[in-house]
């Protein structure tokens, strides 16, 4: 029993600090700022969540009763994570960040470009 | 096994944390700097429950709660400063 659990625990630990690696590579290595907002908001919270539910089952059976306090985090995580993704998508629009060279329908961004930035005099 | 893998996913989890310095250094504009930010305090959670779980303790879960509370609050400050230049209006 507890090598089933020892088992299923670190599988679930590798893999979250993976998914979260993977979306530090995004972070670290995407070309503009539109593509860099899409790595790590998804994949970090994928991550947290794995590890979380890791630490929940782990300390499950540790303490021999139900432990769901790392829930709390998750959902909290969860339901907080699309709302600074949004956010720091309206800042990026209103900084006017350059877009990558290749863009499709780049004409587009005209519009959504029409104000003033912060920084431009 | 399970220290292995504990030791193993901090390991990860550090690369990202110095890939996340890095951008947060490099970063040509201002809203990279805050979703490098965004992403640093989500690892450290996930580093906080890490350490826990190596110690085989519970005591660490409180401060994981409080950084991550403190950590969108921060994110929505950063964020409503570039888009109004104000913070509470």
């Amino acid at each position: 029993m507890t090598n089933i659990l020892e088992i299923v625990v670190s599988f679930l630990l590798v893999l979250g600090a993976i998914i979260m690696l993977i979306g530090s590579i995004g972070l670290a290595k995407l070309p503009d700022y539109f593509t860099r907002l899409h790595a790590p908001t998804k994949a970090s919270t994928l991550g947290v969540g794995c590890i979380l539910i890791a630490s929940m089952v782990y300390f499950s059976f540790d303490l021999g009763r139900l432990n769901l306090k790392e829930f709390l985090i998750t959902m909290f995580l969860f339901i907080t994570a699309p709302i600074a993704a949004h956010m720091l998508a309206k800042a990026g629009l209103q900084y006017k960040v350059k877009l990558k060279e290749d863009t499709y329908n780049k004409d587009l961004s005209a519009k959504a470009y029409l104000h003033k930035a912060p920084d431009e005099d | 096994m399970l220290s292995y893998a504990t030791l193993f996913a901090s390991g990860l989890i550090c690369i990202a944390l110095a890939l996340n310095a890095w951008r947060l250094i490099v970063g040509p504009t201002t809203p990279d700097r805050i979703i490098a930010v965004d992403t640093m305090y989500i690892n450290s959670i996930a580093l906080i429950i890490l350490l826990g779980l190596y110690q085989g303790t519970t005591s660490y879960y409180e401060s994981a709660l409080l950084i991550a509370l403190l950590g969108f609050v921060s994110t929505a400050a950063f964020c409503k400063y570039l888009l109004r230049g104000d913070i509470i209006e």
